[in-house]
C-alpha cells in the first residue's frame, strides 16, 4: 500500500495521491507512515531532477501535491508524532538580486532531505537574515545570488551576522550561477556549493560537526 | 513611437511597423567561463571575434556587458566598447549596473547608444537617468522597483509608467525610453509568459513606448530551450515588442518568420535572404 503512494507521488498523479491518502487515513493508518512514504517519494523526485530526468515545473508540482497532502494528514497527527527535523536552515536570495529559481531548488532539496527551511524569498536585506537566524536559532544560513552585485550583499550579510555576535554560532554557505572559492573568500562565507545537491551535502556536514 | 540608435556610421530604428530589432546578448561573461577568463587575461581578441560572429549572424545592435567578479568594470567596459566599435559598425547597448562604468563607457562611445538599464528603484533612477540625458542616449527601463519584482502585468505597467515619468522629468524624450517587461521562467511560474505579453500590449498601447525583452529567461530550467524561446519570440513580436535581447544565431530565423507572418517583412525579402544565407 505504501508503494502505491510513493509511485503516485513520483508520477505526479495528484488525484491518485489524494485518494490513497484519504483511504489510508480513513482506514486508521499511521499518519507518520504516510508522511514517511511522501518523504521517500520526494527523494526519488529530487534524484530524478538531479539526473536531468525531471525538470523545475515537476519539482514545483511535486511540492504542491506534498503541501496538499500535509494539510490532509495534519489533523491526524498528535503533538508527540510531529516530524523531527535534521536541523534548521535560513535561506534567501541576497539584497539587490531577484533570482529565485536556484534558491527554490536548494530549499526543495533541503526540505526533502529533512531540514526545516525558513525561506525569506528574494532581495532580502542583511537585517532580515539576522533577525530570522535569531528568531529560529538556526545554525545554518544559506545565501543565494546570481548577479555580481550579490557578492557585496553576501559580504554585508556575513558582516551583519558578526555585528550581531552570531558569526561563530552560524555556518554560512553561498551559492548561485557564478560562485567560486574566490568569491566565497571575498564574502567571508564558510563554504560554497555549485548546485542544490552540494548545498544539501554542506548542510549535513555542518549539522554533523555541531 | 520610434527610437533611433546609432554607431559612428550606421542608424538603427526600433518601432513602428519595422522588422524586429535583434540585440545580440553574447558579449556577457555571466555563465561563459571562456569569456571571463579572456577578460581576466586582457585578451580582447575574443570579444572582437564574438562581435563579428554576432554581426554576421544578423544582429542589429550588440549588448556589451563585462560584469563579473574580479573585473574592474569602470576600466574594462570602455575598453571593450572601443574594441567592439573597432570590429563592427553596429550601435551598442551598454549593459551595466555600475554608474561609474556606465559614464566611462558613454564617454568612449561614438554615436547614440542604448543604456541597459535603469530600474524603478530610487538609487538607479537618480544615478542612471542624468547620465542618459547628459550623453543623449536611449535607455532601457527594467520594470522592478524598491517594492520588489512584479508578478503580474499590472505592476509591470505601473513601474513602466513611473520610469517614463522620471525619465521625462530628467529631460529624456519619451521615444528614447524602451521598457523591458522583465521575463521570468515559465518553469517556476506558468503564468509568467502571459503576464509579460499582457504588459507588452499595455505599455505599447497606453504609453506608446517601445518594448524589449531578455527573451531567453523564459525557458530557464527547461529542456529544448530553443523551441520555447522561438515560440515566445513569435508571440512577443505579435504583442508588439520592437526589439529583443537574444542569442541572434539561434533565434533570428524564428523572429524573421514571425515578422513575416505579422506583416513586417514586405515581399518576404528578409526571410528569404536569411533562408539563402542558412543554406
Amino acid at each position: 500500500m505504501g508503494d502505491d503512494l510513493v509511485k503516485a507521488l513520483v508520477d505526479l498523479d495528484e488525484d491518485k495521491v489524494r485518494d490513497v491518502v484519504k483511504s489510508r487515513l480513513e482506514a486508521g493508518d499511521d499518519p507518520l507512515g504516510i508522511m514517511d512514504d511522501a518523504r521517500k517519494a520526494m527523494e526519488v523526485v529530487g534524484d530524478r531532477f538531479a539526473e536531468g530526468e525531471y525538470f523545475i515545473p515537476e519539482l514545483v508540482f511535486a511540492g504542491e501535491i506534498l503541501k496538499d497532502m500535509t494539510t490532509a494528514v495534519k489533523p491526524y497527527l498528535n503533538k508527540a508524532s510531529e516530524q523531527k527535523y535534521m536541523g534548521k536552515v535560513v535561506l534567501g536570495t541576497v539584497a539587490g538580486d531577484i533570482h529565485d529559481i536556484g534558491k527554490d531548488i536548494v530549499g526543495f532539496m533541503l526540505d526533502v532531505n529533512g531540514f526545516e527551511v525558513h525561506d525569506l524569498g528574494v532581495d532580502v536585506p542583511p537585517r532580515k537574515f539576522v533577525e530570522k537566524v535569531q528568531e529560529t536559532e538556526s545554525p545554518i544560513l544559506a545565501l543565494s545570488g546570481f548577479l555580481t552585485l550579490a557578492y557585496d550583499s553576501m559580504k554585508e550579510t556575513v558582516e551583519a551576522l558578526a555585528d550581531a555576535g552570531l558569526r561563530d554560532k552560524v555556518k554560512v554557505m553561498i551559492g548561485g550561477g557564478q560562485i567560486s572559492d574566490e568569491i566565497r573568500a571575498y564574502t567571508g562565507a564558510d563554504e560554497f556549493g555549485k548546485d542544490a545537491m552540494a548545498g544539501v551535502a554542506l548542510a549535513k556536514k555542518f549539522i554533523a560537526a555541531e | 513611437m520610434e527610437t533611433m540608435l546609432s554607431s559612428a556610421s550606421r542608424e538603427v530604428v526600433v518601432g513602428g511597423e519595422r522588422p524586429t530589432v535583434l540585440i545580440g546578448e553574447r558579449i556577457n561573461p555571466s555563465g561563459k567561463k571562456w569569456l571571463k577568463e579572456a577578460l581576466m587575461k586582457d585578451d580582447l581578441d575574443v570579444v572582437r571575434r564574438e562581435a563579428v560572429a554576432q554581426a554576421e549572424a544578423g544582429a542589429d545592435v550588440l549588448d556589451v556587458n563585462v560584469g563579473v567578479f574580479g573585473i574592474d568594470e569602470k576600466a574594462m567596459l570602455p575598453r571593450v566598447v572601443e574594441t567592439v566599435m573597432g570590429a563592427v559598425d553596429l550601435p551598442l547597448c551598454i549593459d551595466t549596473t555600475d554608474s561609474a562604468a556606465l559614464q566611462a563607457a558613454l564617454e568612449a562611445y561614438d554615436g547614440k547608444p542604448l543604456v541597459n538599464s535603469v530600474t524603478g528603484e530610487e538609487a538607479s533612477l537618480s544615478s542612471v537617468l542624468p547620465l542618459v540625458k547628459e550623453y543623449g542616449a536611449a535607455v532601457v527601463g527594467l520594470v522592478q522597483d524598491d517594492e520588489g519584482i512584479p508578478k503580474d502585468a499590472v505592476r509591470r505597467f505601473q513601474i513602466a509608467e513611473k520610469i517614463l515619468r522620471r525619465a521625462e522629468d530628467a529631460g529624456i524624450p519619451r521615444q528614447d525610453v524602451i521598457i523591458d517587461c522583465l521575463v521570468f521562467s515559465v518553469g517556476s511560474d506558468t503564468s509568467s509568459g502571459s503576464q509579460v505579453l499582457e504588459a507588452i500590449r499595455r505599455v505599447r498601447g497606453e504609453l506608446g513606448l517601445n518594448v524589449t525583452l531578455g527573451l531567453s529567461n523564459i525557458s530557464f530550467g527547461l529542456p529544448d530551450r530553443d523551441l520555447i524561446n522561438g515560440a515566445f519570440a513569435a508571440m512577443a513580436v505579435l504583442a508588439g515588442a520592437g526589439c529583443l535581447i537574444v542569442d541572434v544565431e539561434k533565434v533570428r530565423p524564428c523572429v524573421l518568420a514571425a515578422d513575416l507572418v505579422a506583416g513586417k517583412d514586405s515581399h518576404a525579402r528578409r526571410y528569404l535572404a536569411d533562408y539563402r544565407r542558412r543554406k
